[in-house]
């Protein structure tokens, strides 16, 4: 069987976490299909992060450096990958806004389609299937990809990073001719660089229970003292401009898949309840405990949030000075 | 400046999902079917746009059965000039709805193709960049800011806890992300105006594609939670369950 293909992606020489998940998935298709791993990341100049590799997964990594490649470079990319794809069973992309940008593309050229933010994939009769959220959660689909290779993106958050001894070496590869007709030509990173709801491993989601935007600092204390999560929102408080549309979390926002997700002053509608029901450990907060978000809520706590918040802030405060 | 909008309909956001009896699809008995909420983001643009350069004309274009007219209709309302449906009752994979559209979109010689970043119901996120490439034009996705000067589109587009500034020139298809803009509703002299604008049926036929889907489910009810206690002497017991129980912080 071809080998599999996973893409990487790096940002300021460094990396990006899900890139080892995607490593993995692959792995996990690698493994059914008894074949190897092949990943791709494209830059310029040293990557840091690629000697980790290995130890996720990978037999191979192959590193596309071209000046235009220190920023995503669409055309660049896709130009690299569609010459590439042929020889692989199966390429693999996270489901990222870069994913979501170059899957399609690199699927165009191969006359085929991308299942999209996958979930699971298991290889049957030699063939992918992948299961994939649908309807925004609301539904599972499983699909069999019958093109040759079959492209899929997974969704971040969902596939655990294993530990291999593969060997994971490095070796340049060319790049082809293109001519680049879409170019980022800035990047624009918030002060403090923040964490994004999709990808954090802890996520804390403000609603309309805050009462106004200024209270949201209530919230950002509490994913502060937790360490490592993001701020979240809940679509009523994002309709009113409290909140930036990239914290949105559910339908019309994003699908959150964190370890831990404290739902604050948010009732559940539907749709924010599809965007993350497959949390691994979800905690409400609400005064009212007939609210829908305690239906999908591991924990609950019923009452007012500007008293029971400050004080989880400071008993998770209190926990981690202890270690 | 000739804009095209590529359309879907789509079940409404809070429709109940019910599995339908083949097993692969939903039951729509019941079901408000809606425009795709990221393609009223293109409709809005299409028609703030032609309107601001004070000539053109917009166009939707929808795949779909009949069912879809009226999905066709609303966009009329809201203000576009005329609409064109691509008449199937295929469920084609996106690469063959890819096809569909690009096939349609080369007769009509735009300077600006625009559709939502990704539908609702199937989540494919894919569509346009798979058209562009089709086209062999240049393409932005999940645009949430657009400016076009000079035949130069400079569009913002957030990528996990940044933003690209991403440039490309006409003619281009852009998709488009929810804060673009705040789409319309139809006033009652647009629905009016709707029912007398052009809208073309062409019936198509779908290629075979590449996704065989084997089953639609509805995702596991999660185990019962609790509610640990009321108030904020509760914390305590929450903080110990998430430590030792959930294992979670």
């Amino acid at each position: 069987m071809s080998p599999i293909l996973c893409v990487l992606e790096q940002r300021d020489g460094t990396l990006r976490r899900v890139s080892h998940e995607v490593v993995a998935a692959g792995r996990q298709v690698a493994d059914g299909m008894n074949t190897t791993v092949d990943a791709v990341v494209f830059g310029q100049g040293n990557i840091e992060g690629l000697e980790a590799l290995g130890a996720s997964g990978a037999d191979r990594v192959l590193v596309a450096s071209h000046h235009a490649f220190h920023r995503y470079s669409p055309e660049g990319q896709t130009a690299t990958l569609a010459g590439l794809a042929p020889s692989y069973s199966t390429v693999l992309f996270a489901a990222t806004a870069t994913g979501k940008d170059l899957a399609p593309r690199v699927a165009a050229r191969l006359n085929t389609s991308c299942a999209t933010e996958v979930t699971d994939i298991v290889v049957e009769d030699g063939r992918v299937v992948v299961t994939r959220p649908v309807y925004a959660g609301r539904a599972i689909q499983r699909v069999r990809l019958t093109a040759s290779p079959a492209v899929l993106s997974i969704r971040p958050n969902t596939f655990p990073v294993s530990h291999t001894e593969r060997p994971g070496t490095a070796e340049p590869i060319p790049v082809p001719d293109f001519t680049a007709k879409v170019e980022v030509v800035e990047v624009k990173e918030p002060a403090g660089g923040a964490l994004d709801v999709g990808e954090a491993a802890i996520v804390v989601s403000g609603g309309r229970g805050l009462k106004g935007p200024e209270n949201f600092s209530l919230i950002e204390d509490l994913a502060d003292a937790l360490g490592q999560a993001a701020v979240g929102a809940s679509r009523a408080v994002v309709d009113a401009g409290w909140r930036d549309h990239s914290a949105q979390v559910g339908q019309t926002g994003k699908t959150v898949s964190p370890g831990l997700y404290v739902a604050v002053g948010i009732s559940g509608a539907i749709q924010h309840l599809a965007g993350m029901r497959t949390a691994k450990v979800i905690v409400a907060i609400n005064r009212d405990k007939d609210a829908p978000i305690f239906k999908v809520a591991d924990y609950g706590i019923v009452g007012d949030l500007f008293e029971v918040v400050p004080r989880l802030t400071a008993e998770v405060r209190k926990l981690r000075a202890e270690g | 400046m000739k804009i095209a909008v590529c359309l879907k309909r789509v079940p409404d956001t809070t429709a109940k999902i019910v599995i339908a009896g083949d097993g692969v699809s939903i039951d729509p008995a019941g079901v408000k079917f809606v425009p795709n909420p990221y393609d009223e983001y293109a409709i809005e643009e299409a028609i703030a746009r032609k309107a601001a350069a004070g000539e053109g004309e917009t166009v939707v274009i929808t795949l779909g059965t009949d069912a879809s007219q009226e999905t066709i209709r609303s966009a009329l309302a809201m203000g576009i000039d005329r609409g064109v449906l691509l008449q199937t009752s295929d469920h084609p994979d996106p690469a063959a709805v890819a096809s569909l559209l690009a096939e349609e979109l080369a007769l009509g010689e735009f300077d600006l193709i625009l559709m939502g970043k990704m539908a609702v119901d199937d989540s494919q996120h894919q569509v346009g960049p798979q058209v562009a490439e089709q086209l062999g034009m240049a393409c932005i996705t999940a645009v949430a800011h657009l400016d076009i000067e000079g035949g130069t589109i400079t569009a913002e587009r957030e990528i996990e806890g940044a933003v690209e500034v991403v440039r490309c020139g006409l003619p281009a298809v852009i998709t488009c992300d929810k804060g673009l803009n705040t789409p319309r509703l139809p006033a009652l002299k647009g629905i009016m105006a709707a029912k007398k604008k052009p809208l073309d049926i062409k019936p198509v036929t779908a290629g075979q594609g590449s996704f065989e889907v084997l089953s639609l489910t509805l995702p596991p009810d999660r185990p019962p939670g609790r509610i640990v206690g009321e108030g904020p002497d509760a914390v305590p017991e929450l903080v110990r369950l998430l430590r030792t129980e959930a294992k979670a912080i």
